[in-house]
């Protein structure tokens, strides 16, 4: 088990600045998560930690000592690959024993390690097959186990679920959740799928453009964003941010709902929301329009649930309200969080 | 309906299926065959054209035969060219694996077009380099040695076999070196250990294919070696069986079979390998 630091990294490609300037520091055993859109860097930071690219500028610190000129191999690491990289000429169970055997690890040993890591994923079975004899999901399985078996100090995930379909996905999840609670080894998992997201981290770090724009809690990061990018990122669908003249103005879809709805009346603020369109869900109900009086030509949506039972009749003017805490206010200029500038008539 | 008559248990469809094969089994084996009949004929029932060439209008004889091991060197040309062979064959593998590796693993165009360069090279032919490396030959004062082929061969099984192997670790995915790296393997180790098993395919149609290259060979075997006893099997054929306008057919086409019979062997066990590296190597 380890921790890591990260001082001043910095990537560049040519002209492209893949990592610019990270400083981030992971405890030990905690399951940190790297989330961000398509681009921005996650699996350049994630290759850099492995040692498989060398950073233009900055440190990289595993359990205190700084391994900027240690190869891979000497960092202690464990990888899971999005592709999985299972050695396709190799059975399950030579897939598993490789590490070992290619750490010299002691011969008698092996057989009983690689039956420890393939039980801890219900794999037994499939020992002697060939990688491209498995689905999808058993493959995930024989990297995880692959990456166990040497008990590395760290665990690097790279999108790792994403070859799956979707109900698997959240299977993979939940057990994966467990088996790093279990093993409790510092794991840093690189996703661009905000439920995996806020499912599985200890805290989450927000990246875009190569920068990180936020590191916290799911709760911090979802509740308290630290700027539009944040708030717009997070979420589905995702806070509402309406220009104003002086600052933007942001409320979750979620928290946004008919007076009537909200279990107390106190501390609310009561807009008027003109509605256009309705979707049913099932589960909730989308209703897009605007706020008639307060942001007249600043699209919002709202997401309310099956729970509440009231009819909706798009050209109409409904009276909704928000907690006056759930509205965050930022920068008009710069995007980031400012104290609050009430923009409603107080009643 | 399509699926019911693909079922090898129709009757019907089994009689074309195995009408259908026996045909190219014939057409494959068919100079195999002539070859054998012609080596065992007596000359004057090769000889009249009024015969049938396909059967025995005499009775069989072993004198062509042995007028090929006896008559001539054919063993020590057999063996010649076996020992220039698996000696290209080791240094082409030599220079074109690491070669194409790079090739392969060389980011945006620049290994795209030098791959295409290495590759033209193999198009200039041995008509016109025999010249040039004639001269590079009696430098290294390797004329009429067996060494000279060693040494020439190569100029054109590298770049080939180069541009071959490019095509088969191209499609090996990065991600798997990276695995066995952080696996606890260094870069070299990995290439070892993990791209070269994958790549067998790639390894063996390179040795056969080198091996066939340099067993064909003739203008540079021709110019470059002059006794006799240091003659490949592709120039001392033709230049001991050829006399003058008499040709001795039936120990040529001996000598064709026992040369062509063990490759044809080799590309039969490979067949399937050989033809996925060709494809491979041209739509990557
Ligand atoms: N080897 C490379 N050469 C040049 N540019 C690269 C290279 N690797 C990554 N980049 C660039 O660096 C930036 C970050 O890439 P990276 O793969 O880290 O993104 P990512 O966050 O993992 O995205 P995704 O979610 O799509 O996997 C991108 O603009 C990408 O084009
Ligand atoms: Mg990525």
């Amino acid at each position: 088990m380890a921790t890591v630091t990260v001082r001043q990294l910095e990537k560049r490609f040519g002209d492209v600045h893949a990592v610019d300037g990270i400083d981030l520091s992971i405890q030990e055993g905690e399951f940190l998560v790297l989330l961000g859109p398509s681009g921005c860097g996650k699996t350049t930071l994630l290759r850099m930690i492995a040692g498989l690219e060398r950073q233009t500028r900055g440190d990289i610190l595993i359990g205190g000592q700084v391994v900027n000129d240690l190869p891979p191999r000497a960092r202690k690491i464990a990888m899971v690959f999005q592709s999985y990289a299972l050695y396709p000429h190799m059975s399950v169970y030579d897939n598993i024993a490789f590490p070992l055997k290619a750490q010299g690890v002691e011969k008698r040993s092996i057989p009983e390690r690689v039956e420890r890591a393939a039980a801890m994923f219900g794999i037994e079975r499939f020992l002697k097959r060939k990688p491209r004899e498995l689905s999808g999901g058993e493959r995930q399985r024989v990297a995880l186990a692959r990456a166990v078996v040497r008990e590395p100090s760290l665990f690097l995930l790279d999108e790792p679920l994403s070859n799956l379909d979707a109900k698997l996905r959240t299977l993979a999840r939940d057990e994966l959740k467990q088996f790093q609670r279990r093993i409790g080894t510092t794991t840093i998992y690189v996703t661009h799928d905000q439920i995996e997201a806020m499912g599985l981290g200890d805290r989450i770090v927000v990246m875009s453009g190569g920068k990180v724009r936020q590191v916290g809690s799911p709760q911090e990061v979802y509740d308290e964003p630290e700027d539009t990018f944040v708030a717009g990122f997070l979420g589905s669908p995702p806070m509402n941010l309406l220009r104003g003249d002086n600052c933007t103005v942001g409320f979750r879809p979620e928290r946004f709902l008919p007076l009537l709805a909200h279990e107390s009346q106190e501390g609310l603020v009561p807009l008027w929301f003109r509605i256009d369109r309705v979707e049913d869900l099932g589960s909730a109900r989308l209703l897009y329009g605007s706020l008639h009086d307060t942001f007249p030509n600043e699209k919002v949506i709202v997401s309310v649930p099956f729970t509440v039972h009231m009819d909706f009749t798009p050209g109409e003017v409904y009276e909704f309200a928000v907690k006056e805490k759930e509205i965050k206010f930022f920068d008009k200029e710069t995007g980031r969080r400012t104290e609050p500038r009430p923009f409603w008539v107080r009643r | 309906m399509s699926a019911k008559r693909g079922t090898v248990t129709s009757p019907a469809w089994r009689v074309v299926h195995f009408g259908a094969i026996s045909a190219f089994v014939l057409f494959a084996a068919f100079p195999f065959f002539w070859m054998v009949i012609s080596a065992f004929k007596q000359t004057l029932d090769l000889m009249n054209p009024n015969n049938n060439p396909f059967v025995f209008n005499l009775p069989p004889t072993m004198v062509q035969v042995k007028m090929l091991f006896e008559g001539t060197e054919y063993t020590k040309w057999l063996w010649n060219t076996a020992w220039v062979g698996i000696l290209v064959v080791i240094i082409t593998l030599l220079l074109a694996v690491p070669l194409g590796y790079g090739l392969a693993r060389l980011s945006g165009k620049t290994g795209e077009r030098l791959g295409i360069m290495i590759f033209l090279t193999y198009l200039v032919p041995p008509t016109i380099l025999f010249i040039p490396l004639s001269r590079v030959i009696s430098y290294l004062g390797l004329t009429d040695s067996l060494w000279s082929l060693v040494v020439v061969y190569p100029s054109f099984t590298v770049p080939f076999c180069a541009w071959l192997l490019m095509g088969f670790f191209k499609v090996i995915p990065p991600d798997i070196e990276e695995a066995a790296m952080i696996d606890g393997l260094s870069r070299f180790g990995a290439f070892v250990r993990v791209v070269l098993p994958v790549s067998i395919a790639g390894l063996l149609t390179t040795i056969i294919f080198s091996f066939t290259l340099v067993t064909q060979e003739f203008v540079y075997a021709l110019t470059f070696i002059s006794s006799s006893s240091k003659f490949t099997v592709s120039v001392g054929v033709p230049t001991f069986l050829v006399r003058g306008d008499v040709y001795f057919w039936g120990s040529m086409m001996a000598a064709c079979f026992i040369a062509s019979f063990p490759i044809a062997v080799l590309y039969n066990f490979f067949v399937d390998r050989f033809i996925a590296g060709f494809t491979v190597g041209a739509v990557k």
